[in-house]
C-alpha cells in the first residue's frame, strides 16, 4: 500500500462509530471506578481491582479493534463457518469443563481469566447468519432459507439454555430484526409478537376470563366496522382464536415452564409481588440508587446507594444504576443518546453496504447492541424482568467487552472497504 | 439495496421508541416520584440506638457500689453469614458445634436479613481474642453495651440486678423497652429503675447494605444524645456493710443497722449472701438456678422478708405501750416467783430467774417474763372492755411502732410481718369471751407475731429517738442534685409520748452495762450502748439469736438488729456482732477480745442438707398465710410453757 491509500483506508474508517464507542468504553471505565471505589480506601490504581482489570480489558479491546481493521474482510466472510463451528465447541465444552459461577455454568477459567463463550456466540451466529443468508440473496425469501437462518441462530440458544444462561440466550432472539429487514417474516410479525407481548403481560395481571371477554368484545367491534370486508372478517376471527388459545396458555405455561425465580422476576415487575427484601431486592435498591439520583446526580463518587454495597453486581449487570444515581436524569438521558447514536448510526451504516453480507452482518450487529441496551436498562429501572446481562461497552467484564468490540469492528472493516471498493 | 429498504425506518423507528419509553420511565423515578429519594435516605441513615450508661449506685461516703463494665454481643446476620469457619468461631468463643447450629436457627428464625444476638456478654479478653478473627465472618459483627459490676462484692439483696425484659415488661412500659434491653429485676435496681436507667439516644449512621458503618452523617447534626442514668447515693455506709457480711459469713440471719435521726439505713445484710457478679455475663442462668435452688436462699431478702417471732426483745415494745395504755408506770412492780402462773394457776410462763420484787427497770435488764405476763393481763383483763376491745387497743400501739404492716422501705418484695388481729383469737376461741390467758406467749414476743429484722431496728431508731421514725429507706440523694424522696423526710410518730422512754432506756442500758444484764458481756467501753438480747423459737432446731440496740445513749447514732438464725441464745451470738458493728461505727474500732471475734467469724449455724426432707413436707403444706399452732418447744434461756405457739411465718419464710 502506497501512503495514498494507507492514508484513505484509515480515512474510510465511520470515525463517529469509533467515537461512541470509545467513548461508551470510557463513561464505562469511570463508573466501575465509582462502582468499585471504596472511600475509606481511595487508591488511585490498582490492577487487582475491577476497574484497574477494565483498563487492561480496554486496552486489550483497543488492539482486538485495529488489528480487525488491518485484517482482510474477505478473512471474515471465509472463516465464518469455522469460528461457528469453534464458538459452538466452546459451547459445549463449558458444559463439561465450565465453571459455575451463580447457578450458570458458563465459564471457562483460563489463567485468572474467565472466559464466556457465549458472549462470543452473538459473534460467530451473526457472521454465519450473514454468510448463509447473503448466499441465498438471490432467491425469492422462502420458508426454507428462513429455517435453516433459524437453525443457526438456534443451536447456539439452545446451548446457552443448558448453561442455563437464559438472558444470553435471550440476546439471539433480537437477531429476529435480521429475518424482518431481509423479509423472511413480514410486518404481521411485528404486530403479533406486539400483541402477543401485551396479552402476556395482562394474563398475569388480570384474570383471563376478563381478558378473553375483552378480547370478544374488541373482536366484535372489528367484526362490525369491517362486515363488508369478507378477508379481514376471517383474519380477525382467526386472530380472537389464536389470541383465546393464547391467553389460556400462558396461565399454563407461567406456572409450568418458567422456574420460580424467573417468576417471580415477572411477578415483581408487575407489581403483583411486594418484596423489598428478597427477590425484588436487587431491583429495588437498582430503583432506589438510580431514583435518587434526581435532575443532576449526586456527583462522581458521590453515590451513597451504590458506593455502600446496596445494588448487587453493580460493575456488571448493574452498572446503570451508578450512572444513574451520580449522574442523575441529565447523565442518563446523555448516555442514552449516546446509545441511540450509535444504533441509529449502525442502521444506516447497514444500508450504506454495498454487499448483502455486510447489510446483514451490520443488522444482526444492531440488534444485538439493541437487545442488550434495551434489555439490560430496561431491568434497572424496572421495566423488564431482572435477566443478567451486560451493557455493552460499559460493564465490566473481558468476554462481553471484547465480543462486542470484535462485533462493532468488523463491521467497521467492512464499511471501511465497502468505500475501498467503490473507489 | 433491496425491496425491504423501507424497513430500516421501522427498525429505526423501534430503536427510538424504546430509548424514549426509558427515558420517560427515567424520568418518572428520578424527577416525579420522590419515594426513590425518601428510601435511599433510609438506606444509607441506619437509626443506631445509643444505650445510656445506667446510674452508677454510691454508698453513703461516695464510694462506689455499683459500676459498668463494658461487654461485647455478637450479633450475626443469617444470610450474610457464609463460609465462617465454625469450628474456629466456635472455639473463639468457646459453644460446641451443636451450639453454633442452635444459635444460627433460631437467628434464620428471626429473620435471615436483619442481625440477631447469636452470643450475648462477651467479656473483652473473649472479645480481644474475636476480634483478630472477626474479618474472616463475614455477617457476623459485634456491638458493645456496658453491665453491671460490683467491685466489693456486696449486698446482692439490697442492690438487687438486671435482667433482659420479658414480653410483660415491655407490654407495661408501653414500648419504652425493646426486645434484649435490660430492667431492673429486684432491688434498687427495680424500684429505682427509672431513674437509673437513663434516656436513649439515637446516632444516625451511613451504612452499606450489609449494615456495614460507614461514617456519621451530617457530623451528628440530626443526632440525639443518650443520656445517662442518675446516679444514686445511697444510705450505706461501705465499710460497714463489709464487715457485717464477713460477721454474717456461715450464719442465716439478717443484720439491719439504722441511723436512728434521718432513717437512713447504714447496714443491711442478708445472709447467707452471693457475690452479685454471679448475676453478670454469659453464667448468669447457670448462677441464678443455682441460686434459685439453694436450700439457704441465698436470694431471699430476710431483712424484709423474713419475720420472726421477736422474742424477748418485744418487751421493749410492750413496755412503752403499757405505760402509754396507763396500765403501768415506771414504779409498778410485779413479784416474780420464776414464773407467770395464769389460766386459773394451772398454767406457768417460767423465768430463767427468781428475781422477787421487779420493777420497770430491771424488768427489761433482767428480761423478766413474769413482769410483761402481768403486764399483758392488765392491758387486755383490766381496761373495763372486753378481751377482744383490749386486744385491739394493744394491737393498734404495736402498728403504730410499725409492726404488723410494710413500713415503705425503697425496696420492692417487703413483707408486713404479722400481729393477727382479734377476730383471729375469737375465731380460734370460739367465742369473743377469751381474756390474756390465752395467747399470753404474745407478751413476750411468741407465738402469733412475726416481725422483720427491719421493723426491728426500726423499733430500736424509734426508741433512740425517743418516740418518732423516719420511713427507713436505702437512697437518700438522687442525682447531682442529691435530691431525696420526700416521704423519706416525714417524721412519723410512734404514739408513746417520750417521757415514758427514759425507764426502758435504763433498763436496756443497764442489760449491757451493768453486771447481771442479759448482755452485759457485749458492752463497749466507752460507749453507752442501749440492747436487748431476745431469743425466739424454732421448732426445727436451735433457737434464734435475737439482739438490738443503740448508741449512744444520748444523741444516738445507729440502731440495730441482729438476728442470727438457728444460733441458740441472743447474747451469745447477736449480741458480739452488733457489739463490734457498733463500736466499728462510732469509734472506728473494735475493742472485743480477738477470741470472741475469731469465735464469730468461725460459727457455722447453716443447717446441714439432712434436714432437706423435713423441710420440704412444711413447705408444700404451708401456703396460706394463716398463722397455725405447731410444735411445742422448750427454748434453753428463756421459760417454756405449754401454751407457746411457735409462729408459723418463722417455717414458712425460711423455707419458703
Amino acid at each position: 500500500m502506497n501512503r495514498l491509500g494507507e492514508k484513505s483506508f484509515f480515512g474510510r474508517i465511520d470515525w463517529l462509530t469509533v467515537a461512541l464507542w470509545l467513548t461508551l468504553c470510557t463513561i464505562g471505565w469511570f463508573n466501575i471506578h465509582a462502582a468499585v471505589f471504596d472511600p475509606e480506601q481511595p487508591s488511585l490504581f490498582n490492577l487487582a481491582t475491577n476497574y484497574g482489570k477494565q483498563s487492561i480489558y480496554i486496552f486489550t479491546a483497543l488492539i482486538i479493534g485495529f488489528s480487525i481493521l488491518i485484517i482482510d474482510e474477505k478473512f471474515f466472510i471465509s472463516t465464518a463457518p469455522l469460528v461457528y463451528v469453534l464458538v459452538v465447541l466452546l459451547l459445549v465444552a463449558v458444559l463439561v469443563i465450565g465453571r459455575n459461577v451463580g447457578g450458570n455454568q458458563a465459564w471457562i477459567p483460563i489463567g485468572s481469566f474467565r472466559l464466556q463463550p457465549s458472549e462470543f456466540g452473538k459473534l460467530a451466529t451473526c457472521l454465519l447468519l450473514a454468510s448463509y443468508l447473503s448466499s441465498q440473496i438471490n432467491k425469492h425469501p422462502n420458508k426454507k432459507t428462513l429455517l435453516i437462518g433459524a437453525l443457526i441462530v438456534l443451536f447456539p440458544v439452545a446451548l446457552v439454555m443448558l448453561q442455563p444462561d437464559t438472558g444470553s440466550a435471550l440476546a439471539f432472539f433480537a437477531l429476529i430484526f435480521v429475518f424482518y429487514r431481509e423479509g423472511y417474516v413480514g410486518n404481521e410479525l411485528l404486530v403479533l409478537g406486539g400483541l402477543a407481548i401485551l396479552l402476556f403481560v395482562l394474563a398475569l395481571l388480570v384474570n383471563q376470563w376478563i381478558i378473553i371477554g375483552i378480547l370478544f368484545v374488541v373482536a366484535a367491534l372489528f367484526a362490525y366496522a369491517l362486515r363488508k370486508k369478507r378477508k379481514y372478517l376471517i383474519n380477525i376471527g382467526a386472530l380472537f382464536l389464536g389470541s383465546l388459545v393464547y391467553v389460556l396458555c400462558v396461565d399454563f405455561a407461567y406456572e409450568q415452564v418458567l422456574q420460580p425465580h424467573q417468576r417471580n422476576r415477572i411477578d415483581i415487575i408487575l407489581g403483583k409481588m411486594d418484596d423489598p427484601r428478597g427477590q425484588g431486592y436487587n431491583l429495588n435498591q437498582s430503583k432506589i440508587a438510580i431514583g435518587s439520583g434526581q435532575l443532576f446526580g449526586k456527583g462522581y463518587l458521590q453515590g451513597t446507594q451504590t458506593k455502600y454495597n446496596f445494588v448487587p453486581e453493580q460493575s456488571t449487570d448493574f452498572i446503570f444504576c451508578t450512572i444513574g444515581e451520580e449522574w442523575g436524569f441529565v447523565g442518563c438521558v446523555i448516555l442514552i443518546a449516546i446509545y441511540l447514536t450509535l444504533l441509529v448510526r449502525l442502521v444506516n451504516i447497514a444500508e450504506r453496504q454495498r454487499t448483502a453480507f455486510a447489510r446483514i452482518y451490520a443488522y444482526g450487529v444492531a440488534s444485538i447492541l439493541f437487545f442488550h441496551f434495551f434489555i439490560n436498562i430496561g431491568m434497572t429501572i424496572g421495566i423488564v424482568p431482572v435477566i443478567g446481562i451486560p451493557l455493552p461497552f460499559i460493564s465490566y467484564g473481558g468476554s462481553s467487552l471484547w465480543s462486542f468490540t470484535a462485533l462493532l469492528f468488523i463491521l467497521l472493516r467492512f464499511d471501511s472497504s465497502r468505500k475501498g471498493l467503490n473507489g | 439495496m433491496n425491496s425491504f429498504f423501507a424497513r430500516k425506518f421501522v427498525i429505526q423507528g423501534i430503536f427510538i421508541a424504546v430509548a424514549l419509553i426509558i427515558v420517560v420511565r427515567l424520568f418518572y423515578i428520578q424527577i416525579i416520584d420522590k419515594t426513590y429519594l425518601l428510601s435511599a435516605n433510609n438506606n444509607v441513615l441506619r437509626k443506631v440506638v445509643v444505650y445510656p450508661a445506667r446510674g452508677v449506685i454510691f454508698d453513703r461516703h461516695g464510694k462506689v457500689l455499683v459500676q459498668n463494665e463494658p461487654v461485647y454481643d455478637l450479633l450475626v446476620t443469617p444470610r450474610e453469614a457464609k463460609d465462617i469457619d465454625t469450628a474456629l468461631l466456635c472455639q473463639l468463643i468457646d459453644i460446641d458445634i451443636e451450639g453454633y447450629k442452635t444459635r444460627m436457627q433460631k437467628a434464620r428464625e428471626h429473620s435471615p436479613y436483619r442481625a440477631s444476638i447469636f452470643e450475648k456478654q462477651l467479656s473483652s479478653a473473649t472479645y480481644a481474642q474475636l476480634q483478630e478473627h472477626l474479618y474472616k465472618f463475614r455477617g457476623f459483627y459485634v456491638q458493645n453495651r456496658t453491665v453491671r459490676s460490683y467491685p466489693d462484692s456486696i449486698a446482692p439483696q439490697l442492690l438487687g440486678f438486671i435482667q433482659e425484659v420479658n414480653e410483660k415488661d415491655i407490654e407495661r412500659s408501653n414500648g419504652f423497652y425493646r426486645p434484649g434491653d435490660y430492667i431492673g429485676g429486684a432491688g434498687i435496681e427495680r424500684s429505682y429503675e427509672d431513674l437509673l436507667r437513663g434516656q436513649r439516644g439515637v446516632k444516625n449512621q451511613m451504612v452499606d447494605a450489609l449494615n456495614r458503618p460507614k461514617g456519621v452523617f451530617m457530623d451528628g447534626k440530626y443526632d440525639t444524645l443518650a443520656v445517662s442514668g442518675e446516679g444514686l447515693i445511697t444510705t450505706i455506709d461501705r465499710e460497714l456493710q463489709v464487715l457485717a457480711e464477713r460477721l454474717m459469713k456461715g450464719k442465716m440471719g439478717s443484720v439491719v443497722a439504722i441511723e436512728p435521726a434521718t432513717g437512713e439505713i447504714l447496714t443491711f445484710v442478708s445472709a447467707p449472701s452471693y457475690d452479685p457478679n454471679m448475676m453478670v455475663g454469659r453464667q448468669r442462668g447457670n448462677n441464678y438456678m443455682k441460686l434459685l435452688n439453694d436450700e439457704t436462699r441465698p436470694m431471699f431478702i430476710r431483712p424484709i422478708q423474713a419475720s420472726y417471732p421477736p422474742g424477748s426483745v418485744f418487751k421493749v415494745v410492750a413496755a412503752l405501750t403499757a405505760q402509754q395504755a396507763g396500765v403501768i408506770d415506771q414504779n409498778t412492780s410485779f413479784y416474780c416467783p420464776g414464773g407467770y402462773r395464769y389460766g386459773g394457776g394451772r398454767a406457768i410462763m417460767r423465768c430463767t430467774h427468781v428475781d422477787g420484787s421487779t420493777d420497770l427497770i430491771k424488768s427489761i435488764q433482767r428480761s423478766c417474763n413474769t413482769y410483761y405476763g402481768y403486764t399483758y393481763a392488765r392491758m387486755i383483763d383490766s381496761r373495763g372492755m372486753s378481751g377482744p376491745r383490749a386486744y385491739d387497743l394493744w394491737r393498734e400501739g404495736l402498728l403504730k411502732f410499725g409492726l404488723g404492716h410494710k413500713l415503705g422501705i425503697d425496696l420492692p418484695g417487703e413483707k408486713p410481718g404479722l400481729v393477727p388481729t382479734s377476730d383471729f383469737y375469737t375465731k380460734r376461741y370460739g367465742s369473743d369471751k377469751w381474756r390474756s390467758g390465752f395467747n399470753i406467749s404474745l407478751s413476750i414476743g411468741q407465738g402469733e407475731m412475726g416481725i422483720t429484722p427491719l421493723q426491728m431496728a426500726n423499733i430500736m431508731a424509734i426508741v433512740a429517738n425517743r418516740g418518732f421514725y423516719y420511713r427507713p429507706h436505702l437512697v437518700k440523694g438522687i442525682g447531682e442534685k442529691k435530691i431525696i424522696k420526700k416521704e423519706f423526710t416525714e417524721k412519723i410518730d410512734a404514739g408513746v409520748d417520750a417521757k415514758y422512754y427514759e425507764p426502758v432506756i435504763e433498763g436496756m442500758s443497764r442489760a449491757v452495762n451493768m453486771p447481771g444484764g442479759t448482755a452485759y458481756s457485749v458492752r463497749i467501753p466507752g460507749i453507752e450502748m442501749c440492747g436487748k438480747t431476745g431469743t425466739a423459737q424454732n421448732p426445727h432446731g436451735e433457737n434464734h439469736a435475737v439482739f438490738f440496740a443503740f448508741a449512744p445513749r444520748e444523741n444516738p447514732k445507729i440502731a440495730i438488729a441482729v438476728f442470727v438464725e438457728n444460733a441458740g441464745y441472743g447474747g451469745t451470738w447477736a449480741g458480739p456482732i452488733a457489739n463490734m458493728l457498733v463500736e466499728k461505727y462510732i469509734n472506728d474500732t473494735i475493742t472485743l477480745p480477738k477470741y470472741i471475734q475469731d469465735r464469730i467469724y468461725n460459727a457455722n449455724f447453716i443447717p446441714k442438707p439432712a434436714k432437706k426432707e423435713s423441710i420440704k413436707k412444711d413447705t408444700t403444706s404451708s401456703k396460706k398465710d394463716v398463722p397455725r399452732q405447731t410444735v411445742r418447744n422448750t427454748p434453753p434461756e428463756e421459760p417454756s410453757n405449754a401454751a407457746f405457739y411457735v409462729h408459723h411465718s418463722q417455717i414458712r419464710n425460711r423455707y419458703e
